[in-house]
């Protein structure tokens, strides 16, 4: 079956990214509970369910923006060596961030800089890691304006001049300039029309397979998930239901609220 | 002398005590223009004059003395000086400090009043400098303040001054070791109009990200094919510190590097002291292929023929006519009374 051959072979990679029992309690309330994943290089993740099931406060707590009551997420740097997130100092949780990783926003104005131009935009992660070249960084956002389908014309504009799916094409590009390895992605179609989510998607699909990203995609979306992920994981009330690879899960629901989210939308 | 009647620029100079050590009891009406206010506080300042024998004022007065010396108390000038050698130890960063109001608006040099009372002593002798002049309001009301309330000496002659409070200019003379050098500073903070918070701006000096500095070099390349930031020119301080020199132009950020005098800057209204030590290294940032250059002049000075200087553009008339002139006005005048002439500096005789 062709979605098994896309798992990597646990035998030979090694865990980019390793959850176990992560927990977060806002005060006494719960955001997720006892969440264990692991991610693998080149993996696609999903995590789905409906609002409030705690789906975003556990992508926060992955990309080390929130800090865990409870339980552990270790990454593997480029030295293959895994660290403890919460570990790491707040200067290499820093780093990490804007290289290794990318964080794709729900709304493109949390992720933009919207008072500068689209080539800074996209240039700022590589002059935060040192290059002092005007005239290389500008090549380099060119070439990514070009891969996310944004006119070298508009290299100049402002993000504010941009329409909702420009704006969130730029926002993928600046993530991905540093090539980094693992990217969060919270909603990253929300707010967007059915024709610019398809191309967008697309888009993303494509990069994903050219880079070879692992991504953790938060999506309330189904459709989004059976077309961007390799593997799923259902949420409801803050904990983990159903977890499989995304076609059996989406074909094949066991839980009875999967069932009920499957059944729940629109044929794809 | 001629001079000063020819060049008619700026029309101010001849009524202030050019060149002379401690305008009290100095020469003429020049001495009280811009200090209407000293003979209120005569007792305070003396009338004995004080040329020769500094200090002497001191004694004299020592049972008068009821008010602080340079009118700050002990206790908050103890409190300035703890943030500035704070500042000096950390070359570039920017210390926090419990500004006090001072008898000026914010944006006239709260915070370089403040350093200036701190650093202070009787012996000194103080210039005041506004965009180069020390004629313009601003230098000659904070000269005649600490006339007032230090009774210390003051000075329009960059080579005579030990302390030096400046407003966006650094003199074309070389400073000198006994020298210091206190900026008043608007916006001490390089990165505000880039990152709003405070909380995060002070995160990002603590960890060294600083590619936003260069995010705002590469816009203005972006817009206008170079680097069109003039002044408050961003500068890396010892390898370490973001820096904004205060709205100095970047001519004078060279001046900056590895300079014999202590630099220390004051912002009042942000409460926030910086200082940069004696041979400290100060570099402008900029970009491999768009390298940091200072500004030229097509011409030299007008009144004085100077090149390699930083000047002032002054409208002569309605149609158009200008000149261009040193705005470092103690520099100008120092050449022209050693013989120098400009274009324009001889046009009336």
């Amino acid at each position: 079956m062709s979605a098994v051959a896309t798992l990597p072979d646990a035998e030979e990679e090694r865990p980019l990214l390793k959850v176990s029992r992560l927990s977060h309690y806002y005060g006494s309330r719960l955001g997720c509970r006892d969440v264990s994943l692991d991610v693998y290089p080149g993996e696609v993740v999903a995590v789905v369910g409906e609002s409030g099931s705690g789906k975003t406060t556990l992508l926060n707590c992955l990309a080390g923006r929130l800090t865990p009551t409870a339980g552990s997420v270790e990454f593997r740097m480029r030295d293959g060596r895994l660290r403890g997130l919460f570990s790491l100092t707040e200067a290499e949780r820093r780093l990490l961030a804007r290289t290794d990783w990318g964080f794709v926003h729900q709304n493109p104005a949390d992720g933009l800089r919207m008072t500068v131009s689209a080539g800074a935009n996209v240039g700022e992660r590589l002059m935060a890691v040192g290059d002092r070249h005007y005239g290389r960084i500008r090549s380099t956002a060119l070439d990514w304006l070009a891969r996310v389908e944004i006119e070298a014309d508009r290299i100049d504009d402002d993000p504010r001049a941009f329409s909702g799916g420009m704006r969130q094409r730029l926002q993928i590009a600046r993530n991905l300039v540093t090539r980094p390895r693992l990217v969060f992605m919270d909603e990253p179609t929300g707010g967007l029309d059915v024709s610019v989510q398809a191309r967008l998607l697309d888009l993303l699909r494509q990069l994903v397979a050219d880079l070879g990203l692992a991504a953790i995609v938060v999506t309330h979306d189904l459709a989004v998930a059976r077309l961007l992920s390799d593997r799923m994981l259902v949420m409801k009330g803050g904990e983990v239901i159903e977890h499989g690879l995304t076609d059996r899960v989406l074909d094949d629901p066991r839980e009875p609220y999967t069932q009920l989210l499957v059944s729940s939308i629109l044929q794809v | 002398m001629t001079d000063m009647d020819d060049a008619r620029f700026p029309p101010l100079s001849n009524s202030l005590p050019r060149g002379e050590r401690g305008p009290v009891g100095g020469s003429g009406a020049g001495a009280d223009a811009g200090v209407e206010l000293n003979g209120a506080l005569s007792p305070l300042v003396g009338e004995s004059g004080r040329e020769g024998a500094p200090g002497a004022v001191l004694d004299d007065q020592a049972n008068l003395r009821t008010y602080s010396f340079a009118y700050l108390d002990e206790q908050t000038k103890r409190m300035i000086r703890r943030a500035i050698l704070k500042g000096i130890a950390i070359p570039g960063y920017q210390v926090p400090f419990a500004s006090r109001e001072m008898p000026m608006p914010y944006g006239w040099g709260t915070g370089g009043v403040q350093v200036t009372a701190a650093v202070l002593g009787p012996d000194d002798v103080l210039k005041v400098i506004d965009q180069g002049a020390d004629d313009t309001t601003n230098a000659v009301a904070i000269r005649g303040f600490f006339q007032k309330t230090a009774g210390v000496a003051t000075t329009t002659r960059t080579a005579d001054a030990t302390v030096i409070q400046t407003r966006h200019r650094i003199p074309e003379r070389t400073l000198q070791a006994h020298q210091i050098l206190v900026y008043q500073v608007p916006i001490p903070e390089p990165l505000r109009y880039l990152e709003p918070r405070e909380t995060e701006t002070r995160k990002l000096h603590g960890l060294e990200e600083y590619g936003l500095m260069h995010v705002k070099l590469y816009e203005d390349i972006a817009r206008h094919g170079h680097i069109a930031t003039t002044y408050a020119y961003p500068v890396k301080v010892e390898g370490r510190y973001i820096m904004d020199p205060s709205p100095t132009p970047k001519f004078d950020n060279p001046k900056m590097h590895r300079s014999k005098a202590l630099q220390l800057f004051g912002a009042g209204r942000e409460k926030r002291i910086y200082a940069v030590p004696p041979h400290t290294d100060v570099v402008s940032l900029d970009f491999e292929d768009h390298p940091f250059r200072i500004q030229t002049f097509k011409e030299p000075c007008a009144l004085c023929g100077a090149e390699g200087v930083y000047l002032d553009e002054v409208i002569l008339d309605d149609r158009g006519g200008r000149m261009f002139v040193c705005s470092d006005t103690d520099h100008c005048e120092e050449r022209r009374a050693e013989g120098h002439r400009g274009a324009l500096s001889g046009e009336s005789r």
